[in-house]
């Protein structure tokens, strides 16, 4: 076990070390928060959905949460070819503790990630209904990192080199992100929208987030939690068997 | 040491590595050299676990590296062709994660660090993370990382690519330094004639998947009635050169080359 607890450490001090990375990685949720939370507040509010701000924060955070435990998972790719997964493969360690040191600390990075990104939407204007509650979304955001941490080890295990990078972006990451309600309730959906963000894991992160934070959900919190503890488990098992077969 | 029996491996119908046999001796530098696509990257992962043969037999310190993988893997050291170090970490929190994953304890983790950043002329450097430390520093810091556990063998596989000759010589003094004093048995890859020439006790040709010629410098060349190693070298696999197509680890190593800070 002292494999995965040192891999798990390893990403930690990685992260807590890239300091003008964490800075950057704040951008993206800012500009989101601000120019959408600002810009389509007054529409929101004539529709009669209330603070568009309040709507949207606990989806900017799991949405920093997901591109973080993404990315963590995809880079991968480049640690097993360039870096120090490749020396951690022919280790005397079993991979399955490999994979879930590495997959571990990738959900613990992006979980704190989340939470900064929730700081600093406090600091713009967000408010949670009771701080009794933060606990509770906090386990939400732990699990939405889990499930796309591991979503991340299965695809960076599966990619043969960095073009397949930018599809995976384009063609998943970004979707999973659009499709998740984040930025627009779930409610009176044209059928084929339904019926993508229902297979949305990410959808149950963002619903969970709000059901606790601003008491407005559409599943109800424990739906979300079921989905997501089904969604990580499946995951997990199919990121250790992807991570198994790297070749190297 | 190292024992190989009518090795071979397959890629579907292509043959990379097509019935070798060799023996590496206890404390021997043994060189495998062979053009582009000859086999050598190969059978080193074969040697080293990474991937089972085809057909044959492998005994490394006497035991099989399909069999008991683990065993085999502590008893090896390893510097692969592309850097493999966590470039984050500074050079004793490289070493001291080495040496969690091979189990190694505490105390003697401590003690065996700082002596090989000592004898690779790293000690100093210890608390610098790697991304400051040249080409060279980075070599020397992997094959003292691949000494931390003790193995009885260590591979190298094109450790001084892209080095400068300064830092080559010094990166194989320090190689046969701790040959002679560690006993561990090198096995190595270059394709650089003078330094296995000079660091090496034994050397095997191979190509197209075969061994074509093995012995010592001296012998290759008296076998081939030639003067230099790279004569003889040259003399066995032709001159003809060896068009690999890309795959997808050279894709990544040019974009690597491109974005790497030197």
């Amino acid at each position: 076990m002292s494999a995965v607890y040192i891999l798990w450490l390893r990403e930690l001090k990685r992260y807590t070390r890239s300091r003008t990375q964490i800075i950057a990685s704040l951008a993206q949720p800012l500009l989101y928060l601000l120019v959408l939370g600002f810009g389509l507040g007054p529409v929101f509010r004539l529709s009669g959905n209330g603070n568009y701000l309040q709507f949207m924060a606990p989806g900017v955070i799991a949405m920093t949460v997901l591109f973080a435990s993404m990315f963590s998972g995809i880079g991968l790719l480049w640690d097993r070819q360039f870096g120090f997964l490749k020396e951690t493969l022919v280790a005397p360690v079993p991979r399955i503790q490999i994979m879930f040191g590495r997959t571990c600390g990738s959900a613990t990075t992006a979980l704190l990630q989340g939470m900064l990104v929730a700081i600093v939407c406090v600091v713009a204007g967000f408010r949670p209904l009771s701080l009794v509650q933060i606990p509770a979304a906090i386990g939400f955001l732990a699990l939405t990192a889990i499930v796309f941490a591991a979503a991340g080890t299965a695809i960076g295990s599966s990619l043969k080199d960095m073009q397949g990078f930018q599809m995976v972006m384009n063609f998943l990451v970004l979707p999973l992100f659009f499709l998740s309600g984040a930025l627009y309730p779930l409610d009176n959906l044209p059928k084929a929208l339904v019926v993508l963000t229902h297979i949305d894991p990410m959808t149950y992160g963002v619903d969970g987030m709000r059901a606790v934070l601003i008491n407005r959900t559409h599943f109800g919190a424990t739906m979300d939690a079921l989905v997501l503890v089904g969604a990580g488990a499946v995951l997990t098992v199919v990121g250790a068997w992807r991570f198994s077969k790297i070749e190297i | 040491m190292i024992k190989v029996q009518n090795l071979s491996r397959a890629f579907g119908d292509f043959k990379a590595v097509d019935d070798i046999s060799f023996e590496v001796a206890a404390g021997e530098i043994f060189a495998f050299l062979g053009p582009n696509g000859a086999g050598k990257t190969t059978t080193i992962r074969m040697l080293t676990t990474l991937l089972p043969p085809t057909s044959g037999s492998i005994q490394m310190d006497g035991m099989d590296p399909e069999r008991h993988q683990h065993e085999v893997r502590s008893r090896f050291g390893i510097v692969f062709q592309d850097p493999s170090l966590d470039q984050d970490l500074t050079a004793a929190e490289n070493m001291d994660l080495h040496g969690v994953l091979y189990h190694v304890p505490r105390r003697i983790r401590r003690e065996r660090s700082e002596t090989l950043l000592k004898a690779f002329e790293l000690w100093e450097r210890r608390a610098s993370p790697v991304k400051t430390f040249s080409g060279g520093m980075r070599r020397r810091l992997e094959i003292a990382r691949g000494l931390l556990h003790t193995p009885r063998i260590l591979f190298l596989d094109e450790p001084t690519l892209g080095l400068d000759p300064q830092s080559r010589n010094q990166l194989w003094s320090h190689v046969q330094h701790l040959n002679k004093t560690e006993g561990v048995t090198v096995f190595l890859t270059t394709h650089y004639m003078d330094e296995a020439d000079r660091v090496a006790t034994r050397i095997a040709v191979i190509d197209h998947g075969k061994i074509v010629a093995i012995g010592s410098s001296q012998e290759l060349k008296a076998l081939t009635q030639t003067e230099s190693l790279e004569a003889a070298f040259l003399k066995l696999t032709g001159t003809a050169i060896r068009d690999e197509t890309a795959g997808a680890a050279d894709r990544m190593r040019q974009a690597a080359a491109m974005w790497r800070r030197r």
